[in-house]
């Protein structure tokens, strides 16, 4: 609790309990026993820092946790105590959305590991979209966001969900701003945190917190981390051992989950075709992108052509950069806290660890009789791993949940 | 949010040539092309190395390059007047070789034409794929473009019928790297003279291409990059004011400029070469490494291979190379400075630095 004074600066009391728990997870405190009060009304903690607590920058590079890099930081949206609390409080609020009803908590909800556990996510009215919600923990590692990667930051990634039709639903930005323009809390804080009048106040702004709130959603300091980093061999089981061994090796898992010599981010931050989703629409593929590049070039979104038609979804990082070699090819996610994101897969298709190790062992095809795509990525082939061998390969994955986030998470999904 | 980029149109518009393989560029193609009917492209795809491991068991990552080069070629706008296969469709030459890989290529939906690859040819010299794909060298005409294709990769008569106790041990002899029991390519007299007769009926303003296997210059001999009467077939070249030479074989770019001649290499969709270190995880099939070159990533089996997208425009050829994995190249002809040269990355400082490790 010194290090979380210390950041919080003079007045620790003032702020909420969720934020304490928040700013924990970020400098990586062990002894979290607080339940999730954060299932309280954002209303109720987040009053208004006091002035001074604006200027209590917090530098998380300071003191990464066990396993993590330096958090990168934009610089023309440093991190702040106050700007992380409104931006907590824009996450959760459903107001931003058609029907009242969504938030960005929704469907990246902190007792689910900031996931939905749902295949694909629900947005507005009940609707649908294309893609399983990925878990914003260590998302501000990522060098791009989203699934295929069409936005390079938590500022842009923030924006879109509110103004997606199947997501928020908002015709533009315009319902937000009256709202945080008019919130006499929302006024004070933006004020505070930005100096801008209610005026001023742009979607930007609106952005930049929910940005930097989610910055303070990272988590290290797994049983891995311990084993590898710390060089404690009791923190992985032997089971968890000799998975660690097939993910170097016999698994191929570490050539795009990648591990460097002093953090793991488990993710190479390049997009794979790996058979997942382009599976079922090969046959469609010439008539998709040629359909998508042309609703694309007469002014289509991006976004919008994506996560409303679940066969052009398929066409991944393509419908973003327009390569042919980009075909079905999707982000690869961190792995960390893995076993409590289920299920799996841009699309949620494959609901355990197990089915996704299967998945990679078949090489790139779910049944094993399938047809492997013509435009799977080189590197995955069959893998020859036994029954037993994948087994110890998702006790490894096990190893890699953090503690602070496994006691955050309501119920865990098993494997 | 990202929208299309439209500044592309005016690229393509501006540069007068198609220039952005791996895409589909839709109705920009009627810009690029509206103003010129005399502009047209080609696709490439060569070296294959369709391997046999044994019955119906195929090496999967020949396979899989192929199909993958394939079904890339069937998405392209527009639409290439033809696709050339550069040679070494087989590893080592065997009809169920040979059947696999047509099998994969008749999934094209253009016409197609083929050169003839070393790992064709020394298994039964050219009996079967000839029965697949009609002559070993023959010329054709297309849009005011004289194009020839000639089987490069033959050698000295001695070398190929008097040395071998059988026809697999000759392959094998061939299609190994460093092998003081090779022999350097050759085009040969027959063909040499062929060539001569059929410039003779072509005039010297039309441009013409050449299609061979080995690169008809004389690069590093230890791998047969190298084709033993060069000289003889660039003389017969010299003469015509606009010749390219588009060649396999090497897996890796390569231009060159000699005289009147502008040389170009195509990528394999197999392996690239130089490779580095095999990626030792499960039995692999690559030819014997010789020298380690620290290029592509070794898990990435596609990385450091790729095909082309080939554009005439006015009589010199550009080529698209689309790399997986990294970054597209372009080598264009400098009308200016006479040659071919690659558009990105010609400056020292503007190339990519190789990597130190594997």
């Amino acid at each position: 609790m010194q290090r979380l004074q210390l950041i919080l600066g003079k007045k620790p009391k003032e702020v909420s309990m969720r934020f304490i728990l928040t700013l924990m997870l970020s400098v990586g405190l062990l002894a979290c026993n607080q339940q999730p009060e954060s299932t309280a009304p954002a209303e109720s903690k987040t009053t208004s820092p006091a002035p001074t607590a604006t200027a209590t920058a917090i530098e998380p590079s300071d003191t990464p946790l066990l396993g993590l890099p330096p958090l990168p930081v934009p610089t023309d949206n440093p991190q702040t105590a106050a700007k992380i609390a409104l931006g907590d409080r824009l996450y959760h609020d459903s107001r931003f959305s058609i029907d009242g009803k969504v938030s960005c908590a929704t469907c990246h909800n902190e007792q689910k590991a900031f996931t939905d556990h749902l295949a694909v996510s629900v947005g507005n009215n009940g609707l649908t979209g294309t893609r399983n919600a990925p878990t914003v923990l260590n998302a501000a590692f990522y060098t791009s966001q989203f699934w295929d990667g069409r936005e390079p930051e938590l500022e842009g990634q923030s924006k879109q969900p509110f103004i997606n039709p199947v997501e928020g639903g908002l015709p533009n930005h315009e319902p937000i701003l009256e709202i945080v323009r008019s919130d006499p809390d929302y006024r004070a804080a933006f004020t505070d945190v930005f100096g801008v009048s209610a005026e001023q106040l742009t979607m930007d702004h609106v952005a930049k917190a929910i940005a930097s709130f989610e910055r303070t959603l990272i988590s290290g300091d797994s049983p891995f981390d311990r084993y590898y980093f710390n060089h404690d061999t009791s923190a992985l089981t032997e089971a968890q051992v000799r998975g660690f061994k097939l993910f170097l090796g016999q698994g191929r898992c570490i050539s795009c989950h990648t591990i460097e010599q002093d953090h793991a981010l488990f993710t190479d931050n390049r997009f794979h075709n790996i058979g997942i989703g382009i599976n079922a629409i090969q046959e469609d593929v010439p008539q998709l992108a040629t359909a998508f590049l042309q609703a694309k070039n007469q002014g289509g979104e991006v976004d919008t052509l994506v996560l409303t038609d679940k066969k052009s979804s398929e066409l991944g990082r393509f419908a973003v950069t327009d390569n042919i070699t980009e075909i079905g090819a999707f982000k690869t996610p961190t792995l960390r806290n893995i076993a409590l994101t289920a299920p799996y897969m841009h699309d949620g298709s494959l609901k355990t660890l197990r089915d996704v190790i299967i998945h990679y062992n078949n090489g790139g095809v779910t049944p094993a009789s399938a047809k492997v795509n013509d435009f799977l990525s080189g590197g995955i082939r069959p893998l020859n791993l036994t029954e037993a061998q994948i087994d110890d390969l998702v006790s490894f994955l096990e190893a890699l949940t953090s503690p602070q986030i496994a006691q955050q998470t309501a119920a865990t999904p098993s494997n | 949010m990202k929208t299309f980029n439209k500044s592309r149109r005016n690229f393509l518009k501006n540069s007068g040539a198609l220039a952005v393989a791996g895409t589909l560029p839709i109705s920009l193609v009627e810009l690029a092309f509206a103003d010129d009917g005399q502009n047209f492209t080609f696709a490439y795809i060569s070296d294959a190395h369709i391997q046999q491991i044994k019955g119906s068991r195929f090496v999967r990552n020949w396979d899989r390059g192929l199909i993958r080069a394939v079904a890339e070629t069937n998405l392209l706008a527009p639409k290439p007047d033809f696709v050339m296969f550069g040679g070494d469709l087989a590893q080592l030459g065997k009809p169920a070789e040979l059947d696999h890989g047509a099998e994969i290529m008749s999934a094209l939906k253009h016409d197609v034409k083929y050169v003839m690859g070393e790992h064709d040819y020394y298994l039964d010299l050219g009996a079967y794929w000839e029965k697949l794909f009609g002559p070993q060298y023959y010329s054709f005409d297309h849009k005011g473009v004289h194009f020839i294709v000639l089987n490069s990769i033959r050698t000295y008569d001695d070398w190929t019928f008097n040395r071998w106790p059988s026809d697999e041990q000759r392959m094998m002899e061939m299609a190994g790297l460093d092998n003081p029991n090779g022999s350097p390519f050759m085009v040969g007299d027959e063909q040499r003279k062929w060539l001569q007769q059929d410039l003779a009926k072509v005039a010297k303003t039309t441009p013409i291409v050449v299609f061979s296997h080995s690169p008809l210059q004389k690069i590093y001999k230890g791998w047969n990059f190298w084709t033993e009467d060069a000289e003889q077939i660039q003389a017969l070249l010299q003469p015509f004011a606009k010749v390219s030479v588009i060649y396999g074989h090497v897996h890796q770019i390569q231009y060159n400029q000699i005289g009147n001649i502008s040389f170009h290499s195509v990528m394999a969709t197999a392996w690239p070469w130089p490779y580095p270190q095999a990626y030792a995880q499960a039995e692999q099939y690559l030819p014997k490494l010789t020298v380690p070159m620290n290029r592509a990533d070794p898990f990435f089996e596609r990385d450091a291979t790729g095909w082309q997208f080939i554009n005439m425009d006015n009589g010199h050829v550009d080529l698209n190379f689309t790399l997986y994995s990294n970054k597209d190249r372009s080598v264009h002809f400098n009308p200016d400075e006479k040659k071919p040269l690659d558009t990105q990355y010609q400056e020292e400082d503007a190339r990519i630095p190789p990597q130190h490790h594997y």
